[in-house]
């Protein structure tokens, strides 16, 4: 069927669409969209033909590897561009090149009217070439290549809108952050090839017992700390909120489920060495921990819907950071939960855009209400992937979420009780916040502005939102059948520790469901049964100011790093021109200074210009004299 | 006579004429003092010759006469072209190269 | 065909140049275009034949010179000088291109601006190529002539004043060196015959105390520092590339200064070995302030010329590092980054310039979305700044990373400093990118032009060698390793071994 030499074939197709769009130019407007969905599609029809081939396979064999070329040789310093596809990254194809696919066609619609449609597309492409690059390097530079590179596609398409200026900043800030990210990820690469000599994922697996915990654990922080850039977590998060600038597809596609959640890629590609660096899984999960709360919070307060998903999207990702940083019992529950978030909140995105696309662009949910009537898909469509969110059995998220709940619960000792505590804690603000914007949108009463009439999107839009909600549905359920996704998982990580059951699973399922039944009975009591205001009451408690204000997070940045970085850059302009420049021109104005001292005795009297010889013989006469004597 | 003498003639002669050099004005006496410094320097060369009892002295002194001509050649012709442009025979005026 | 006849083919040009007539300015650009094809199609062919495996110098030639001093007409290259040079040859007629009407207007006509280029490019062949100290030592010196007329002549703004400066700062850097070079001359003599043969002058080292080691090497490394520009001898470059054309920055600042770099590695290092051990933490510490302080600086500035030359600066920074690290990833990558540099940084010029020349002025605020107006314009701007902030996948990421990935096997904290670079590299990029392309049409932009076709010849292949040496830079690697790798060996290194410690 496929063999190993079609792997590049996944990337090459994404690749050549976006050179070729955005290389042939206007000529391809008519059809550009279709060309760049054509390749999209191709790439995850080759995802499905390989995943095929790989579940037909022995366990064992199941990992494929395809060398293309020497990329960078020198001296012991070795890397290939080279891919490999096992079972971990062929969940990442599927979900980047299918989510992607569906995104695709559903932009077509969602963009019909924008001039640079084709531009989009292209970006669009690049960003699911990039993507995969990034789940199917073999090595931690191969990675990171493709790290940068949705990095960028992130920036082109959060400023897609760039004659905003305020676009234009958040996309900036989106790389920017980005960038101090993957400074982390830099230091890993260097300190794995200083410790270890290679950047093989396979081969640092192999290293790892060989190297010292200190080393081990200065990688792992260094990768937690790109992690955190990419999949905006604590304490580099603020860039999330403002890369809602961008066109909704975008934020489903890249914002959602596919590039934020790159961060779980890599910590569970790395667990060879969180496992063996207790200190650094231990300071994943307090990351996870703090923005499972944080985004939550935030996602509270906010009334921009987007924004409020993108709070959201924080918060679910720390779950799954939670997940992963709890070892070998927590990876596979970690990529579960970043599956079914992939379905859910990206249909949930592309919902919020249908939204939008019949509300003149409104986001503010305070001008919406009651559209439950006028757009029953969407509506059904968000209400599924909201039932799957908050946790509701049987939907996705109660599956993903519920095990990583009990995980958190069984990883013991105090730890246990403290991360099982926030993560139902966490779970009833989801429930709170998603049950809000739920009812704001959809259930209440309208509040619409006047001339908007909200009218049911075209299909191009609805049937991606539907395939996302049968899988916001089905998804959990199949993932669990019989252990599927664990099980598929198991030969990439070390064995799970036996241990103690401390919460039989059935309690924690109780729990969990009782958390959800407190959210969404709070926010139909503060929001259903009593009316909204279309303007956000502002005579609000601090909390709530805070939470609007993303908790500060930017005024915090601003004051601890953009403003003295600003100070210190003025500083230095200042020094430059006064100090390094003046103390050049310094040496210059004291020969010109010297020169016009020295002028004077120029006077242009011949008499004195013999005078001076004169006295200069008389001198050197005299010098002679006294030598000699 | 005591050779000798000649040469502390030489040398007053040479001073005479390094102050004059020194404080006139007119070009016309600043150029006679010139030669007088010159000849000053002949007559020492003329002297040390006799003391040493050889020749190179007084053919060194011929040199100096020859020079001595071509420079007055060319310097009164400066002179006179300056005083033709200027006016004056006054040194001091003289001082364009100032700047 | 032999390095010197490569070596005189611009000077021929120059020379079929002078009989044509000014009034012809057409011809005489085709001419001098035509003139820098040719020499870059005879090095590219000339380059096919160099062997990657030997370490020694290659394609030497020597004739006696002045024999009395043991001067020799001697040429030669290694993999590291072959790069630059190509990198030269190349870059040439696409600054001729590039710039094909920025001659006129010139104080000295427009025959003599390109005669000045091409024979610039036979000084710049042949400082990479000579092996004789002095040859290199009169090259070196006399390329100052044609770019001071190239920045004085045709620039704009306070080009004399740029131009004066430019010609000090190099002539004070000369003098050092050449006071040390004099030295090493009377060193030789003393010890065998006079000779400026660099093979033979490597081999002094034994016989020099450490004080005369130090000294003369302080000569030669203050001279290159102020070439290449290190902090804190750099405030020549800011002026010099604001004041001159886009294609005499690019010659400035793509070429000129890459003598600077190369010199460390070719005379700094093999001269004065031990000299150069002595100095290693200095120049470190220079070299990482140079990555901060240009890249702060390029954040602060707000002429966009200026702004690529402190970007310049701190780029030179990296390659500094990468050559003093002493490991064989950190050397290889530091040549590759020059080359790199050469067509990241000519990239953003050439861009620049056609900005410039448009808009009329190089003020970044002057400036705002041009990508609608001039869609191509940006999208090469664009790129050329991810370029020059290393994104991977474009050249620069690779020799970029092998210079951190090399020093940090050796000096790890001052890789690490220097990776904080790679953030200021996102700043110092995007934000003039948000400020020109991005956010509203600022009057006085509405009617620019887009990019021409003679304009888009000029960028293609820049970006393409880009992105091409991003993915597959094996060639370049394959020249430049031996020689990098010959030279780690020669300074008495080895790369530090991986410091796994057997067990936990």
């Amino acid at each position: 069927m496929v063999t190993a030499s079609s792997l590049v074939y996944l990337i090459g197709l994404p690749l050549f669409g976006a050179a070729f769009l955005l290389l042939i130019g206007r000529k391809a407007d008519k059809w550009g969209h279709i060309f760049a969905t054509a390749m999209s599609a191709g790439s995850f029809i080759l995802g499905l033909l390989h995943f095929f081939e790989m579940s037909s396979r022995a366990t064992e064999d199941r990992a494929i590897t395809q060398t293309l070329f020497t990329w960078i040789e020198v001296g012991s310093f070795k890397v290939d561009a080279a891919l490999l596809l096992d079972q971990l990254s062929i969940c990442f194809v599927l979900l980047i090149s299918g989510v992607g696919t569906l995104i695709h066609i559903y932009s077509i619609s969602y963009m019909a009217h924008d001039e640079n449609r084709r531009r989009f597309f292209a970006y669009l492409n690049l960003f699911i070439a990039a993507m995969l690059l990034l789940v199917l390097g073999n090595s931690y530079l191969n990675l990171y290549v493709g790290w940068e590179g949705v990095g960028l596609a992130s920036y082109l398409l959060i400023g897609f809108w760039n004659k905003k200026p305020a676009y234009a900043t958040a996309s900036k800030k989106a790389f920017v952050m980005n960038r101090i990210g993957d400074m982390g990820l830099s230091f890993a690469i260097m300190i794995a090839f200083a410790t270890m000599g290679t950047v093989l994922f396979e081969g640092v697996k192999e290293s790892v017992d060989r190297v010292g915990t200190p080393t081990l654990t200065a990688i792992g922080i260094m990768l937690l700390i790109a992690a955190t850039g990419k999949s905006a977590q604590f304490p580099l998060q603020a860039w999330l909120g403002d890369a809602m600038a961008g066109p909704t597809p975008v934020s489903a596609l890249i914002h959602a489920a596919t590039m934020v959640t790159a961060g779980v890629y890599l910590i569970v590609r790395s667990n060879f060495i969180f496992d063996a660096a207790p200190t650094a899984q231990l300071l994943v999960v307090i990351v996870g921990a703090i923005t499972l709360i944080f985004g939550a919070i935030i996602g509270m307060a906010k009334d921009d819907i987007k924004k409020a998903l993108a709070a959201s999207t924080m918060s679910q990702i720390g779950y799954m950071i939670v997940g992963a940083g709890l070892g070998p019992a927590g990876y596979a529950f970690a990529i579960m939960h970043l599956l079914t978030h992939g379905f859910f909140k990206a249909g949930m995105f592309l919902g919020a855009g249908s939204v939008m696309h019949g509300m003149n662009d409104e986001v503010n949910m305070r001008k919406y209400g009651g559209l439950r009537k006028v757009m029953p898909i969407t509506f059904v469509t968000f209400g599924l992937g909201y039932l799957a969110i908050i946790g509701v059995p049987p939907f996705a998220g109660f599956y993903s979420k519920d095990e990583i709940i009990a995980t958190a619960f069984n990883s013991g000792g105090a730890q246990g009780i403290i991360l099982g505590s926030v993560t139902l804690l966490g779970a009833v603000i989801t429930a709170f916040y998603m049950t809000r914007v739920m009812v704001l949108t959809f259930t209440s009463k309208a509040r619409w502005d006047e001339g908007v009439h909200p009218h049911e999107s075209p299909v191009l839009m609805w049937l991606p939102m539907a395939i996302l909600a049968i899988g916001s549905v089905t998804a959990g359920y199949l993932f669990t059948q019989g252990d599927a996704l664990v099980s598929w998982l198991a030969p990439l990580f070390a064995k799970k520790e036996e241990y103690d059951e401390l919460m039989p699973h059935s309690v924690v399922t109780v729990l969990a469901i009782t958390a959800v039944i407190i959210g969404v009975t709070a926010a139909l009591m503060k929001y259903q049964f009593k009316s909204v205001d279309a303007i956000a009451p502002s005579d609000v408690s601090l909390a709530t100011r805070l939470a609007r204000n993303d908790l500060g997070q930017d005024l915090f940045n601003e004051a601890i790093f953009m403003r003295p970085g600003q100070a210190l850059t003025q500083g230095l302009v200042i020094v430059d021109e006064k100090v390094i420049d003046g103390a050049v021109h310094g040496i210059g104005s004291m020969a010109v200074g010297s020169g016009a001292t020295l002028r004077r005795t120029q006077s242009g009297y011949v008499r004195s210009y013999a005078a001076l010889i004169l006295v200069g013989a008389l001198v050197l006469l005299a010098a002679i004299w006294v030598v000699t004597q | 006579m005591d050779p000798y003498n000649y040469l502390y003639l030489a040398a007053l002669l040479f001073t005479i004429g390094a102050v004059g050099v020194v404080v006139r004005r007119n070009a016309i006496v600043v150029f006679m003092c010139i030669e007088l410094m010159l000849n000053a320097g002949n007559l020492t060369l003329v002297t040390f010759s006799r003391i040493n009892g050889d020749l190179n002295g007084q053919v060194v002194a011929f040199f100096t006469m020859v020079v001595a001509a071509c420079e007055v050649v060319v310097g009164l012709a400066i002179i006179v072209a300056i005083y033709r442009s200027r006016r004056s025979a006054s040194i001091d005026d003289a001082s364009l190269l100032k700047r | 065909m032999t390095l010197t006849i490569i070596m005189f083919l611009p000077l021929v040009g120059a020379a079929l140049l002078a009989l044509v007539p000014s009034a012809q300015e057409r011809l005489v650009k085709q001419v001098a275009l035509a003139t820098t094809i040719v020499v870059a199609v005879a090095t590219l062919i000339k380059a096919l034949n160099f062997n990657v495996e030997n370490t020694e110098l290659q394609f030497r030639q020597s004739y006696s010179w002045i024999p009395s001093f043991g001067i020799n007409w001697a040429l030669g290259v290694d993999g590291i000088a072959l790069v630059l040079i190509l990198m030269s040859v190349i870059l040439a007629p696409l600054v001729i291109l590039g710039g094909w009407n920025e001659s006129e207007g010139g104080r000295f006509g427009v025959k003599t601006f390109y005669i000045l280029i091409l024979v610039l490019e036979t000084m710049v062949i042949g400082v990479f190529a000579a092996t004789d100290l002095f040859l290199f030592y009169v090259f070196f010196e006399a390329m100052l002539v044609p770019i001071y007329f190239l920045i004085g002549g045709y620039g704009s703004g306070e080009r004399a004043a740029a131009a004066v400066k430019f010609l000090l700062y190099s002539l004070f850097g000369g003098l050092l060196m050449l006071a040390s070079i004099i030295g090493l001359f009377v060193i030789s003599g003393q010890n065998g015959e006079v000779t400026f043969d660099i093979t033979k002058l490597s081999e002094l080292h034994t016989v020099m105390s450490s004080t005369t080691q130090n000294i003369l090497f302080l000569g030669f490394f203050i001279a290159f520092a102020i070439k290449a520009p290190l902090w804190p001898f750099h405030t020549w470059l800011p002026d010099a590339a604001k004041s001159g054309t886009a294609g005499t920055s690019i010659l400035l600042l793509g070429i000129l200064d890459k003598v600077g770099t190369y010199g460390m590695i070719r005379f700094c290092l093999s001269i004065f070995p031990d000299a150069s051990k002595t100095f290693t933490p200095v120049i470190i510490v220079l070299a990482l302030i140079s990555i901060l302080y240009g890249a702060f600086l390029a954040i602060g500035a707000k002429d966009i010329k200026r702004l690529i030359a402190y970007t310049s600066i701190s780029h030179f920074g990296f390659i500094t590092l990468g050559i003093f690290a002493m490991t064989t990833q950190s050397q290889s990558g530091a040549t590759l980054y020059m080359f790199n540099h050469g067509f990241s940084t000519a990239a953003l010029f050439l861009v620049v310039g056609w900005m410039i020349i448009r808009r009329g002025s190089s003020t970044i605020s002057d400036f705002g979305g041009l990508q609608r107006i001039t869609p191509i314009m940006a999208w090469s701007f664009f790129i050329a700044g991810l370029s020059g902030l290393a994104l991977p996948g474009l050249s620069s990421f690779v020799s970029e990373f092998l210079v951190l990935v090399g020093t940090y096997t050796r000096y790890p904290a001052a890789a690490i400093i220097a990776t904080f670079g790679i953030v200021l590299a996102a700043l110092y990029i995007l934000i003039p990118v948000q400020r020109a392309l991005h956010g509203e049409t600022t009057p006085g932009n509405e009617n620019l032009k887009d990019l021409n076709l003679r304009e888009k010849i000029t960028i293609a292949p820049v970006i393409a060698i880009i992105i091409f040496l991003g993915f597959y830079p094996s060639p370049l690697l394959k020249i430049i390793n031996p020689a990098a790798a010959y030279i780690v060996q020669q300074q008495g290194y080895s790369d530090p071994v991986p410091t796994m410690n057997g067990g936990k």
